[in-house]
Order: structure tokens, then C-alpha cells, then sequence
């Protein structure tokens, strides 16, 4: 049963397919806001595909080993946290005391192996890239975390399931003035955890070529795409399970859900779209004093029972 | 094979290879990515790494001090790796054929290091984005000949 739940339902297939398809929706938004008519729906696999009979040149400088584990590693981390996330959202008892930790853990896995195989590529830009990928990770992840504690304060359980649970019998966290200010500031730490516009600062195509991703071509580009992608479509389902009640899987729910999915992800494209990139000091600025202020108040009101 | 052909033909990914030109066919090739032409819709997208490439386009003609850089970006490429001549300067030297530093068009250039390279030809000065397009449909042609070989 958990291997089903890792490779096929809510794991690595169906959180591949539907994230390449988000991916679509974002390209052709994109497409859109730009006034372009966009690729076809079947573009992201096509991608993936082609990426797959490509040749995988190791440049001679690089740390072969580190350098070819590091996107497999990402994208198993990635299908991994997908699994979690929906097996969680499918039965709230398939889950484990602590299981928000563990997934806040494994969703840092992907950052940390791009950061790790970009260094061990050997290309002065992919190094570049990789330390501003660091300081950007050092950045977002602290307040991410007192978002994440303002739930889990408010529950006082760190079970995913406990979180679920709560939501369905006191209403969403979402509704309520701590909720609001906590889920500004995950949408905005997710948005620099997927390497979206005003933070794609480590993979900057105009100053850094692709950046981390410089010297990766074929499947190991591939890898990395459907991490991106796989990613793509967890971010927003752990934002509606932490804030906005989870996925019910039954009768008109699913509707609910699948509108509440698409609503996140049309946030995410839009600040993409409407957003200038940063320079990696503001980036990090950005975080460490707004948006930790913004989580603080968002702790405190929940103390005071807002 | 078959399905990463196919997806090759549906997602062609380019590099930009600049060999001293003389910036009008790097502007005809920014109005393909412009909304008016929008070549993404074929899934065509301008990359920033050589090594995401599977396509070369390569403008003016190939100076000495430029050719040895094109010769080591075609073979830091991944294969397979199609090479675009775009513009009279690429295909020919146009005018520039009998100057003391052409170190010969860009076919010439390639196919020292790869005698089998894929090379298309895009001549015009410079060439119209229509002329680029139809180029781009007659490499995928030539792959799915390459398809029906095997």
C-alpha cells in the first residue's frame, strides 16, 4: 500500500502529470498576460520526453557522483513529499505524530540537492547560482517556519492529520486574522522555494545563463524539470492543508478543491507575471525582516485568540 | 526513441550564438519570441545554457578569434544538436568572403569538429522571422526522416 501511495496515486506519476499540466497553466497565463497565445497543453511533456533521449555530457571538472545523484535524490524527495501530503488529505489516520516536521524537512531535500549539484558541477556561474540558491534558503525557511507555528500552536499537534482534523470541526485557520497574515507569508516563501520570478535569483537567465542548472542537460535536466514540477503542484496542496481545510475527496468537495488548487496556483503565476526579479540582498532582507514581522504578528494575534 | 523524437520535434530549445554580427539578424530573431510571432507556441524557447541547446542559431560571419569558441560551444552541446546558419554572412561570408579575418562561414567552421553535423541554412540580410520559421519546419522534417531510416 505505501509503495502504491509513493509511486502511483497521490506520489511521483500523479503528482508528475498534474504538476506538468500546472506547469502548462502557468506558461500559458504567462503567455496570456504577455499578450501571446502560448504553447499547447501538451508542451511540459513533450519537454520531459525530449530530455530523455538527450546526451548527459559531465563536464571534466565536475564531481561526477554528487553531480548525477543530486537530481535523482530531488525528484524522489519531491514525489516523496507529494505522497505524504495526499495520503495525509485522503485518510487524516494514515499519517504519524510529527509528520509536519518530517515533511517540512523533506520539501527542504530539493534546494539542498541543487544547491549541492550545482556546487559539485564544477562552473563558476552554477557556483554563483548556488550560493544565492544558500542564502535564499536561509532566507525563506525561517518565516516559513513561524508560519507553520502559528497552526500548529493554534492545533496543538504537529500531525498533519490532527491539523486536518481541527480545520473540520472549528472551520479553516484561513478564516481568521492570524490566518490571513500566516498564509500571505507561506504563498510568498513557497513562491522562493519553487525559484519563481521575484526570486528566481540563483537561476537567473539574464546575469547567470540558467545558473544552478548550467551544466545539467538531458535526463538529468529532466529530473530536476519534473522536481520543479512536482513541487509545483505540492506547494499549493500544503498551503490548502495547513490553511484552507485540505482536499475532501467526496462528492461536490472534490470541485471545491480542485478551485481552491487552481486559485493558489493563479496567485503564484500572477505575482510571477507582475514582479521584477530581485537582487539577492533584497531577497534575503525581504524575508529576514518583512515578512519574519508579518509571521510574528501573525503568532501573537494567534496567542491573543484572533 | 520514437516518443523522445517526437517530443523533439515538439520542443526545440535555443542557443544563441552571436559570431561577430552585425546585430540585424539577432534582432530578427528577437521578433520571433515577440507576441506578434510567439514561436513558444511551437515550443521553441530561447535558453541561457548551451548545454540545454538543441539548436544552435548562429549569427555573422565567423571570424578567426570566434571560430575556435563556436567550434568548443557546438561540442559542449548535447546531442542531438541542430546548427542554424542565419543570415547571408552565416550561410556564405557574404561580403565579407575575401576578408583577411573570415575564417570561413559557419558550415565550415562546424564541420571540422563534427563532419555529420546537422547544419540548415536560413539565407536573407538579413532573413525574415518567416524565413526562420520555415526553416525551423524543414529540420523537423529532416528528423522525421531520421525516424523513418531506423
Amino acid at each position: 500500500m505505501a509503495f502504491f501511495y509513493y509511486l502511483i496515486f497521490p506520489g511521483f506519476a500523479f503528482a508528475a502529470i498534474v504538476g506538468l499540466l500546472t506547469a502548462w497553466f502557468d506558461r500559458k497565463v504567462t503567455a496570456r498576460v504577455q499578450w501571446r497565445k502560448g504553447p499547447p497543453w501538451y508542451q511540459n511533456f513533450a519537454d520531459v520526453a525530449k530530455l530523455l533521449i538527450k546526451e548527459v555530457p559531465v563536464p571534466e571538472t565536475a564531481n561526477k557522483g554528487i553531480f548525477l545523484l543530486a537530481p535523482a535524490v530531488a525528484l524522489s524527495a519531491s514525489a516523496m513529499a507529494a505522497a505524504m501530503l495526499g495520503a495525509a488529505n485522503i485518510n487524516w489516520d494514515y499519517t504519524f505524530t510529527g509528520d509536519l516536521l518530517v515533511l517540512w524537512y523533506i520539501l527542504a531535500l530539493p534546494s539542498i540537492m541543487i544547491i549541492l549539484g550545482a556546487s559539485a558541477s564544477g562552473n563558476p556561474l552554477s557556483s554563483v547560482g548556488a550560493s544565492r540558491e544558500m542564502n535564499q534558503f536561509v532566507g525563506y525557511e525561517l518565516p516559513l517556519v513561524i508560519a507553520m507555528a502559528t497552526v500548529v500552536f493554534k492545533v496543538g499537534s504537529v500531525g498533519l492529520g490532527d491539523i486536518l482534523r481541527f480545520q473540520a470541526e472549528n472551520g479553516p485557520i484561513l478564516y481568521s486574522a492570524s490566518g490571513i497574515i500566516a498564509c500571505i507569508v507561506a504563498i510568498l516563501c513557497l513562491q522562493a522555494k519553487l525559484g519563481l520570478v521575484p526570486f528566481d535569483i540563483p537561476e537567473a537567465e539574464t546575469e547567470l545563463g540558467a545558473g544552478t542548472f548550467m551544466e545539467y542537460s538531458g535526463a538529468a535536466l529532466g529530473a530536476f524539470k519534473l522536481t520543479k514540477a512536482i513541487l509545483l503542484y505540492t506547494s499549493p496542496i500544503f498551503i490548502i492543508t495547513l490553511f484552507w481545510g485540505g482536499i475532501q475527496v467526496k462528492g461536490l468537495g472534490i470541485l471545491w478543491a480542485i478551485l481552491k488548487y487552481v486559485l493558489f496556483i493563479a496567485l503564484f503565476t500572477l505575482i510571477r507575471n507582475t514582479n521584477p526579479r530581485l537582487r539577492i540582498d533584497q531577497a534575503v532582507r525581504f524575508f529576514w525582516v518583512n515578512m519574519t514581522i508579518l509571521a510574528l504578528i501573525a503568532l501573537v494575534l494567534m496567542s491573543l485568540g484572533y | 526513441m520514437s516518443l523522445g523524437l517526437s517530443g523533439l520535434k515538439k520542443s526545440i530549445w535555443v542557443y544563441h550564438v552571436a559570431c561577430s554580427p552585425c546585430n540585424n539578424c539577432d534582432i530578427e530573431i528577437l521578433d520571433l519570441l515577440t507576441p506578434r510571432f510567439d514561436v513558444e507556441r511551437f515550443g521553441i524557447v530561447l535558453v541561457g545554457s548551451v548545454r540545454h541547446a538543441d539548436a544552435l542559431l548562429v549569427t555573422g560571419m565567423v571570424n578567426r578569434q570566434v571560430k575556435p569558441r563556436l567550434q568548443e560551444l557546438y561540442l559542449q552541446a548535447a546531442k542531438p544538436c541542430v546548427v542554424f546558419a542565419i543570415g547571408s554572412c552565416a550561410v556564405s561570408g557574404n561580403f565579407f568572403r575575401r576578408s583577411y579575418n573570415m575564417a570561413g562561414p559557419v558550415d565550415r567552421a562546424i564541420k571540422e569538429v563534427d563532419p555529420n553535423a546537422i547544419i540548415v541554412y536560413v539565407p536573407g540580410c538579413p532573413p525574415k522571422p518567416e524565413a526562420m520559421i520555415s526553416g525551423v519546419v524543414k529540420a523537423i522534417g529532416f528528423l522525421d526522416n531520421l525516424k523513418a531510416k531506423k
